[in-house]
């Protein structure tokens, strides 16, 4: 029951700042929005029993990427908004026709999923209170090698970063 | 149904009021210390011996003028000071002040909760923590502010790295992320991880300093610098909140300094017979006892050294503290594993 | 009341992933298009860890912490092209950005 409150709260929620984010006229206002998105996502995760992953998301997505973004919007601040241009190529109600059928396909899945009599969907429930140690277990063991990788990734995206935004001096 | 909302929010109304309290006589005492430092005598006049100045200090952030800047963001502006109090507050909810006691004849556990990841929590709420400097600054629309925003969060945001690789070192030698099974750790070892990891101990507290915009490395915000850096604009109650907020900062990284480092709740010497009349002394007792030591060397430091330029500050942080910390990590698991051995 | 299954997961991943591509498609602000990617990604994510969640496996969770650490990857360097463009440019309207168009 108070499962079923939080999941509802928290999805109505998720999906209002999303769309504020997509809407909001200000870029600022448009990341803080996401941040807070990101919040009530890490919330979804603690409601699903993943807490490490959730604090993940708060320190690296929320805490971290969006930061990024904030610095980079500042830097670019412009006197005149970017929206100010109309370019006649744009078709946006096609575009917005797309994204309709993309959610219609989605969900038409998710609910063909759960009325074909063969899948039994048993009700999520949290996976106990040693979450940390069951993906660190994983994350060491069978998945050491994408864990590397991924490290590598991020030092090449690094190096990369820095030397995009680099001033020629 | 009291243990699930009654006891919690008699803790947290406990804690947010120790807190404040707190917060408000620490202002007098930084301004006491670094008078006497300074042979002088700091505030004397409100009350005796100056020990009613907070409460003036706060009259007068009341009653002053509410000036907001014109073209500021005026949502942005207000929710800025917010941003940077709510975390240093709700970190307090995974610090163990104390054992499990009985309070009427109930087992009352002396923190707010004990979270299976306390450490990340508290790295992850100090991250969140950044975002109310930064868009105090931009959110200003002006110049001075944008600038000490942007070098502040910088600096923030640098510091936090070698923190964060500190508490894993920690968490290495602890086994567990949860903060009472830190401590706990901390008492069957006998020995607290202030000793056995000395190091840690300095990045951590040196990454705290910077963390909190103390200094010597108060140059985003120094009166002299920049005119007083992000909160330039503010004044009133929101630069009171920002004043609230740099001061339970303060307390934060010290009570977790105590929590990992200098056993927390434990008496200090637990195995000198001698010293058995320590175990009488509440384990809550021996937590502030601890913080107010760390404090006191927060004020210490800053009566006495000079303040870091800022190419120096994100030169000390990036190319000295997070090496020297990587290292750290590398000499803790190592010893570790032969000693497992 | 129903209790809470993964198919609402999935709905509202779903719902999540189409309005980052609503974002994706109506906005020309390139900075709004790149945070209505990190929307989809944290649909990805939710369906990632509903399913880790109903298999009682945190194989899921894993998989999720590396799509965290691509995104992070691509935010960076995205965000360096974007202020490499812009010091050329002085722009941040994708519309403006065709150089290499017809």
């Amino acid at each position: 029951m108070g499962q079923a409150i939080a999941f509802y709260t928290l999805a109505a929620l998720i999906l209002g700042f999303a769309v504020l984010v997509i809407t909001a006229k200000s870029a600022v206002h448009s990341i803080l929005f996401l941040v807070a998105d990101f919040l009530f996502v890490a919330g979804m995760y603690v409601l699903l029993g993943a807490q490490f992953l959730a604090v993940i998301q708060v320190v690296v997505y929320a805490g971290g990427i969006m930061v990024l973004y904030l610095f980079v919007v500042m830097l670019v601040n412009l006197k005149r908004p970017p929206e100010a241009h109309q370019d006649r190529r744009r078709r946006g109600r096609l575009g917005l026709l797309f994204s309709l059928v993309v959610f219609a396909e989605l969900a038409l899945i998710a609910v063909y999923k759960v009325a074909s009599p063969a899948s039994l969907v048993p009700p999520s429930a949290p996976m106990g209170p040693n979450n940390v140690e069951q993906v660190g277990w994983l994350l060491y063991t069978d998945y050491l090698i994408p864990f590397e990788v991924a490290s590598m990734l991020l030092l090449v995206a690094m190096i990369g970063a820095i030397v995009l935004a680099r001033r020629e001096a | 149904m009291i243990d699930l909302l009654v006891l919690p929010l008699i803790k947290i109304v406990f804690v947010l009021t120790g807190v404040l309290v707190t917060v408000m006589y620490l202002v007098l005492l930084e301004r006491k210390v670094q008078a006497w430092v300074q042979v002088r005598l700091g505030p004397m006049r409100v009350g005796p011996h100056g020990v009613l100045q907070p409460i003036a200090d706060v009259l007068k952030l009341f009653i002053k003028e509410d000036i907001t800047p014109v073209r500021a963001d005026k949502w942005v502006y207000t929710l800025a000071p917010i941003i940077v109090l709510v975390p240093a507050l709700i970190a307090f909810a995974v610090i163990p002040f104390g054992p499990e006691v009985s309070l009427f004849g109930k087992p009352v556990p002396l923190y707010l909760t004990d979270l299976n990841i306390g450490v990340l929590y508290v790295v992850a709420v100090a991250s969140i923590g950044i975002y109310g400097i930064i868009l105090a600054g931009w959110s200003s629309n002006s110049k001075y502010p944008l600038l000490g925003g942007l070098r502040s969060s910088a600096q923030l945001i640098s510091y936090e790295l070698a923190v964060s690789m500190t508490l894993v070192a920690v968490i290495l030698a602890s086994g567990s992320l949860s903060m009472v099974r830190i401590v706990e750790a901390q008492r069957e070892n006998g020995v607290w991880f202030a000793f056995v990891q000395p190091l840690s101990l300095f990045i951590y507290f040196v990454g705290g300093l910077a963390e909190t915009n103390r200094a010597p490395f108060d140059l985003p915000e120094a009166e002299s610098e920049l005119v007083a850096g992000f909160h330039t604009e503010y004044s009133g109650m929101r630069f009171a909140l920002f004043f609230l907020a740099e001061y339970a900062n303060m307390i934060v990284v010290s009570a977790i300094a105590t929590t990992l480092f200098f056993g927390g709740w434990l008496q200090p010497f637990p195995n000198v017979a001698a010293l058995k009349f320590l175990g009488f002394v509440p384990g809550w007792i021996w937590f502030v006892l601890k913080t107010f030591v760390l404090l006191y060397l927060f004020l210490w430091i800053r009566a006495t050294l000079p303040r870091y330029r800022y190419d120096q500050l994100m030169r000390l942080g990036w190319k000295v503290l997070i090496p020297l910390a990587l290292a750290n990590i590398l000499v803790v698991a190592a010893v570790k594993v032969a000693l497992t051995r | 009341m129903t209790p809470i299954t993964p198919a609402h997961y999935l709905i509202l991943s779903a719902a999540l992933f189409s309005i980052g591509v609503i974002g994706v498609m109506l906005r020309r602000n390139i900075i709004v298009i790149f945070m209505s990617i990190e929307l989809m990604l944290n649909a990805v994510n939710i369906n990632l860890v509903a399913f880790s969640s109903q298999v009682q496996n945190a194989v899921g969770q894993v998989f999720a912490i590396f799509v965290i650490c691509v995104a992070a990857a691509e935010a960076a360097v995205g965000l360096g092209i974007i202020l490499a463009f812009y010091r050329n440019k002085e722009t941040v309207n994708i519309d403006e950005m065709s150089l290499m168009r017809w």
